[in-house]
């Protein structure tokens, strides 16, 4: 970490949470808030059982259902029994151990990534962990929250603490304003093709800069939680006026004097201006565009403006050999403008891109058009879902021709039956390209939920000023 | 946990980078609630194709994956370590790995060996060549040995000892319940209960 006097906020946050330090040990730090879905769970509360062991702190972790929530009639039974099991072992799992959870049908009900901070439960220097690697999305609070393994999930529910090395620190610093139309997604998509997927490896990176600290708390969060694309196990962004601003009120913020005295601390949780980072990476927001990614790994991206690229512009072999795949896998030439990829599937949606700013950005797109190709919008929660609804934003889905449905990851990863057939195409919020992530045989193009519903209403990659 | 100590196999090459943890088990497997039967989901839409390395019978029973740079990116899924392991590697080597699969399979007691780009694909190469040469991983020396070839590869004393032990982390940090009740009543009283 820093090697000036100063200390960086990941510094700050991490000392904070310091258990036990010996030497040529990993730290024990505590963990604030554990989050719990049905995916990883599992295996870990039968590893409780086998030992004869209990949740240390039920009262700082809680559950949800999303990854594999049909997002259609929700209220009725999972129709894949495999599915059913898994959700129905987690209701069992949180009974038996006491954790409070949000199953489907409830209010609170919606990504893990959504329903955090929606609760006011995310808050400015805690330590928050899931077994999801997009956990990081919770950084955008000033946390150190990151992905841990079904292993690490036991340990956590045992003990609410985790043996860990120090990450070293890297400042992305972000100048300049993005222009307009341009958008949180764009930033990071352009920011992981900058230092690639495995450039963030080893570190817990600090978003930094004008143009982070004038973004949302919901652009913060879709930041954030695509760190782990470019390899960082955790991205935090030190908390503002708009921190404190999104979490008043919140079910789970402080209150009262405690609000007070958390406000004052908070405003502490900075890196030092004398801070020492290990790795500083600089971009210039007002060069950037709408970006969207043609290859299957997330850092294989380029501004719409461009043309998929010819393996032969990467000097790196390993890197060349990628693309190579990647095109083969993808069916595209290199040099076709991107704006010519023809896109049969829509998706808005996920815990990077389904909160209500994202959903507001599709609906002005979409106000007055239609759609020409499959559109699903998808909600981060039942909470988003009613609150677009209060403001008519489901009406302008639906007159458009797109598809409003129920709370969960639905396509981002496809658990449900939200997925793509072989071969098709799709323009998707989401975080991940990979080959078959949202259906084996699909085809996936990263975009903002901007690009994405101009896209639907061309059937071609379009950002919103083409229209 | 299973213990590593020292690990002689034979290798199987996968020429690419990036794989990430979607190809090693796609999401499809992620629903079972147990923790068996793995193996059957490991590379599957990749072992549909006859030429991938995998379905070489030249490779059956090989338990050293020797594999390109960022191994293992994306999700966390521990299922991806249970997949392999349950298939029969007991050894990953790659030039870089990402930190959720390397920590989940340090966890597990499958053993993430780094070295240089220019020694996997040596080693790489020499599998392809000679799919019945072995190669010995040997934690206690930090050693990997391939023919005349013996290469020292970097891990953190703590996790040596616990893969050597075959420990599991939860009974060790519960050795520390008292640090950690201290910990705990020092809490800020403000931060957030769930219940």
């Amino acid at each position: 970490m820093g090697r000036g006097t100063g200390r960086t906020l990941a510094e700050k946050v991490w000392e904070q949470h310091v258990v036990r330090r010996a030497e040529g040990e990993p730290d024990l730090l505590y963990i604030d808030l554990h989050l719990v879905h049905e995916v990883t769970s599992p295996q870990a509360f039968d590893g409780l059982r086998m030992a004869g062991r209990t949740v240390r702190r039920p009262d700082l972790t809680i559950a949800t259902e999303d990854h594999n929530v049909p997002t259609v009639n929700i209220l009725a039974p999972i129709a894949d029994p495999v599915s059913r099991t898994q959700v129905e072992t987690l209701r069992k799992n949180a009974a038996e151990f006491g954790v409070r959870l949000h199953p489907m049908g409830d209010a609170g009900q919606g990504i893990v990534h959504v329903i955090g901070p929606q609760l006011g439960l995310t808050q400015p220097g805690m330590t928050v962990v899931c077994g999801d690697s997009h956990t990081s999305t919770h950084g955008a609070f000033g946390a150190i929250a990151f992905g841990i393994g079904t292993s690490e999930v036991e340990h956590v529910l045992a003990t609410q603490t985790l043996p860990l090395y120090r990450p070293k620190t890297m400042a992305i610093e972000v100048d300049g304003a993005l222009p307009y139309g341009v958008t949180a997604k764009d930033l990071i998509l352009a920011i992981i093709a900058k230092i690639g997927t495995g450039g963030g490896q080893g570190y817990i990176v600090e978003y930094r800069g004008e143009a982070i600290r004038a973004l949302s708390m919901e652009g913060r969060m879709t930041v954030c939680n695509m760190s782990i694309e470019a390899g960082a196990r955790a991205g935090l962004i030190a908390p503002d006026e708009t921190t404190f601003e999104y979490l008043a009120g919140r079910p789970h913020a402080p209150k009262g004097a405690d609000w007070d005295a958390a406000v004052e601390y908070w405003r502490s949780l900075r890196s030092d201006d004398d801070a020492v980072f290990d790795e500083v990476v600089r971009l210039d927001a007002s060069t950037l565009s709408p970006f969207v990614t043609w290859g299957t790994n997330p850092g294989q991206g380029a501004p719409l403006a461009s043309s998929v690229p010819a393996p032969e512009d990467f000097a790196d072999p390993a890197q060349r050999s990628a693309a190579e795949r990647a095109l083969t896998y993808m069916d595209l030439r290199a040099g076709t403008p991107l704006r010519d990829v023809a896109i049969d599937t829509v998706f808005v949606g996920s815990c990077t891109n389904g909160r209500l700013e994202d959903l507001r950005a599709a609906a002005e797109i979409l106000s007055g058009r239609k759609v020409v190709t499959r559109t699903l919008i998808v909600p981060g929660s039942m909470q988003v879902k009613a609150a677009a609804e209060a403001e008519g934003l489901d009406q302008v889905f639906k007159a458009a021709g797109a598809e409003w449905r129920e709370a969960g990851c639905s396509m981002c990863l496809g658990m449900n039956p939200d997925q793509l057939a072989p071969g098709e195409r799709s323009a998707s919020t989401s975080n991940r390209n990979f080959e078959g992530r949202q259906g084996k045989g699909g085809r996936t193009h990263l975009v903002s939920p901007q690009v994405a519903a101009a896209t639907a209403v061309t059937g071609r990659l379009t950002a919103p000023a083409d229209l | 946990m299973e213990a590593f100590t020292i690990h002689t196999g034979r290798a199987v090459p996968l020429r690419r980078s990036n794989v990430d943890t979607d190809q090693i088990i796609p999401a499809v497997w992620l629903k079972q609630v147990s923790r068996t039967g793995f193996e059957k989901g490991l590379f599957s839409a990749w072992r549909e194709d006859p030429d991938f390395v995998l379905n070489n019978p030249a490779y059956q029973g090989a338990s050293i994956l020797v594999a390109g740079s960022d191994f293992g990116t994306g999700s966390s899924r521990e299922h991806a370590v249970w997949a392999l392991q349950q298939y029969g590697f007991r050894v990953v080597i790659a030039p870089k790995f990402a930190d959720i699969f390397r920590n989940n399979s340090t966890k597990m007691g499958l053993l993430p060996v780094i070295l240089p780009a220019e020694v996997v694909e040596r080693l790489q190469d020499e599998a392809e060549q000679d799919p019945t040469a072995e190669i010995t991983v040997d934690l206690v020396d930090r050693v990997v040995r391939a023919g005349d070839l013996t290469v020292s590869f970097d891990i953190d004393d703590y996790t040596r000892w616990r893969l050597l032990e075959g420990l599991d982390d939860t009974g060790l940090t519960l050795r520390h319940a008292d640090d950690i009740e201290v910990y705990e009543n020092g809490r800020q009283p403000w931060l957030p209960t769930t219940v």
